[in-house]
């Protein structure tokens, strides 16, 4: 990774996260390592919400008064914003309560195609058709697959993993078939950190005229990502991941399939007619936001990508993969400690999962708490990764662009700490 | 520190030298568990001589407070009927649902009396339950037989 731009102060930085000066345990600094699970808010972000709800609150595409029009237009602008920050047009973006909803709800949509019009006849899935996934899936873009596959008797498949824990691509053509209806991978895994050539899976989907589904949740956040350019169909991703708030995602997918998709939450918002005997539909994106949306949590979106764009995508992923370098020769260095996925940082964003021989990780994770360090344990929603890789669990450091080489330092000393309350050193 | 709390050294003795650990046979009921956050699971038979539990063996892959508290389990319910295991599964629970606000009775418990450290922590109490759902569906699961 080479970037021109300075390197980032992240000094000056952190004081606009106010968690991160918070202790932790007794006293201890906090050391915050889990941003892939959430990361935390700047008081740009805050300030936003707060702004929102105290002088322009109401709600959104109803009502004739004045505050009804600027919350409008203060939900709408974030749409926009949050469009130009990952490569999209306005209309192609739809908000969704998070990035789980956004798999499930282009899957239910493709499940409910068989029974609507003929311009939906593209998505319906059925018998003798495939639906490919990776192992390294976390479960929101897995199991929503999984279920539709058993709702319409289309046959599931997966592309394998590598020893070392990359997408085994070697048989690309025996995987996506010309049987295949939709490919959906993630950008970058949630686990290792391991970013999949979207290139080479969206031209083996298109060849064959299936639709792809990227899971963005861990790209997004963290480097440059233009969905236009990567040329995907869809695509989800989640607020939270991004300094923004809880309860708000966004499913991208290209304009002519949103128009031809047929809904999957229905009611209020989303029509366009209503009558007794039926109803019609508004375009897209009204018509996948049924309900009364979420508003102030758009708008702190919109500010996270704005404070995201201030800062620099491409600076923020050259930080983030110097403390991948360091963490994992860090960790190499210690005795004891198994690394799982590549023990590189090449095509990899800032994700180290690891095992420490005689502790186990929920136990890893119990002592690195207790010296204020914040890490992941467990299976992190990525199952048959985890069985791929011979690991029954993993501990998992996390990085943002507010951290720092110290708190590198401080997780590794941390693993040594482990190590002797365990008497394995 | 904080961690000498939660980690007593009985469970850490548990942990390393587990009681009764290891599949046995003849058994007349099997439980498989698995704690769905962390993956950690654990696989338990029970077998019963009338009301008395005469054996509980077991296999698992777990954290230290999953593992120990099975092989405690073991030491406080074979060779007892099952109404007094059951009652002593209850106060095991009790004592881990109260986030360490409870005195345990050591006549009851025994090495069991070391969890409550754990209890303090709410994210920790699922792993020290992990085998005693197992046992209670085990046994249910006997009877059921029977």
């Amino acid at each position: 990774m080479t970037t021109t731009a300075a390197p980032l102060d992240v000094t000056a930085l952190r004081a606009d996260f106010p968690i991160l000066s918070r202790t932790v345990r007794d006293g201890k600094r906090l050391v915050y390592l889990d941003s892939g699970a959430t990361s935390q808010r700047p008081t740009q972000v805050l300030d936003a919400e707060k702004a929102f709800l105290q002088q322009h609150n109401a709600a959104v595409h109803r009502g004739a008064h004045q505050l009804a029009e600027e919350a409008t237009d203060a939900y709408e602008g974030a749409r926009q914003r949050i469009a130009d920050f990952v490569g999209a047009d306005f209309g192609e973006l739809v908000f969704t309560k998070n990035a789980t909803e956004g798999f499930n709800l282009v899957a239910y949509a493709m499940g409910n195609a068989a029974t609507s019009g003929p311009e939906a006849a593209r998505f319906v899935v059925g018998p003798g058709d495939e639906i490919v996934v990776t192992e390294m899936e976390h479960h929101a873009n897995l199991v929503p697959w999984q279920q539709l596959a058993a709702r319409t008797g289309a046959t599931l498949k997966w592309f394998k993993l590598t020893p070392d824990g990359r997408l085994d691509l070697s048989d690309v053509d025996s995987v996506i078939t010309p049987r295949a209806k939709v490919v959906a991978f993630t950008h970058q895994s949630n686990v290792t950190g391991v970013i999949n050539p979207v290139d080479v899976l969206v031209a083996a989907a298109q060849k064959v005229g299936a639709l792809t589904v990227l899971d963005a949740c861990q790209s997004v956040p963290h480097s440059p990502v233009n969905f236009r350019k990567l040329g995907v169909d869809f695509a989800s991703f989640s607020g939270h991941k991004m300094l923004g708030p809880s309860g708000i995602g966004v499913l991208y997918g290209r304009r002519e399939l949103l128009e031809a998709l047929p809904p999957f939450i229905t009611g209020g918002s989303m029509i366009e007619l209503v009558k007794m005997e039926g109803s019609t539909f508004a375009p897209p994106p009204q018509r996948f936001e049924a309900g009364s949306p979420m508003t102030s949590q758009a708008v702190g979106l919109g500010a996270a990508v704005d404070y995201l764009s201030v800062v620099g995508m491409e600076r923020i992923n050259a930080h983030e993969h110097a403390l991948t370098v360091a963490a994992l020769e860090g960790l190499s260095s210690v005795k004891g400690v198994r690394l799982i996925g590549p023990s590189d940082a090449v095509n990899r964003g800032g994700a180290v999962p690891f095992e420490i021989e005689g502790v186990h990780p929920h136990d890893a994770g119990q002592v690195l708490d207790s010296l204020g360090i914040a890490v992941r344990v467990g299976h992190h929603c990525a199952w048959p990764l985890h069985r791929c890789l011979n690991a029954q669990s993993s501990v998992r450091a996390t990085f943002y662009l507010y951290n720092t080489l110290d708190e590198v330092d401080a997780l590794v000393d941390g693993v040594r700490e482990a190590q002797k309350f365990f008497g394995v050193a | 520190m904080q961690l000498q709390q939660m980690y007593q050294e009985i469970i850490l003795d548990h942990y390393k030298n587990p009681h009764g650990r290891g599949l046995r046979d003849p058994f007349d009921a099997e439980s498989f568990q698995v704690n769905p956050t962390c993956g950690d699971e654990v696989t338990l038979r029970v077998k019963l001589d009338g009301e008395i539990v005469s054996d509980v063996s077991y296999d698992g892959q777990g954290c230290s407070i999953s593992q120990a508290s099975t092989s405690v389990l073991t030491d406080l319910v074979v060779g007892k009927p099952v109404g007094e295991a059951f009652k002593k599964m209850d106060a095991f629970v009790e004592l881990m649902q109260s986030r360490g606000q409870i005195e345990p009775d050591e006549d009851v418990l025994e090495d069991g009396i070391a969890f409550a450290g754990v209890s303090k922590y709410p994210a920790r109490v699922k792993c020290a339950l992990l085998g005693w759902m197992a046992f209670k569906d085990a046994v249910a699961r006997s009877q059921g037989a029977a």
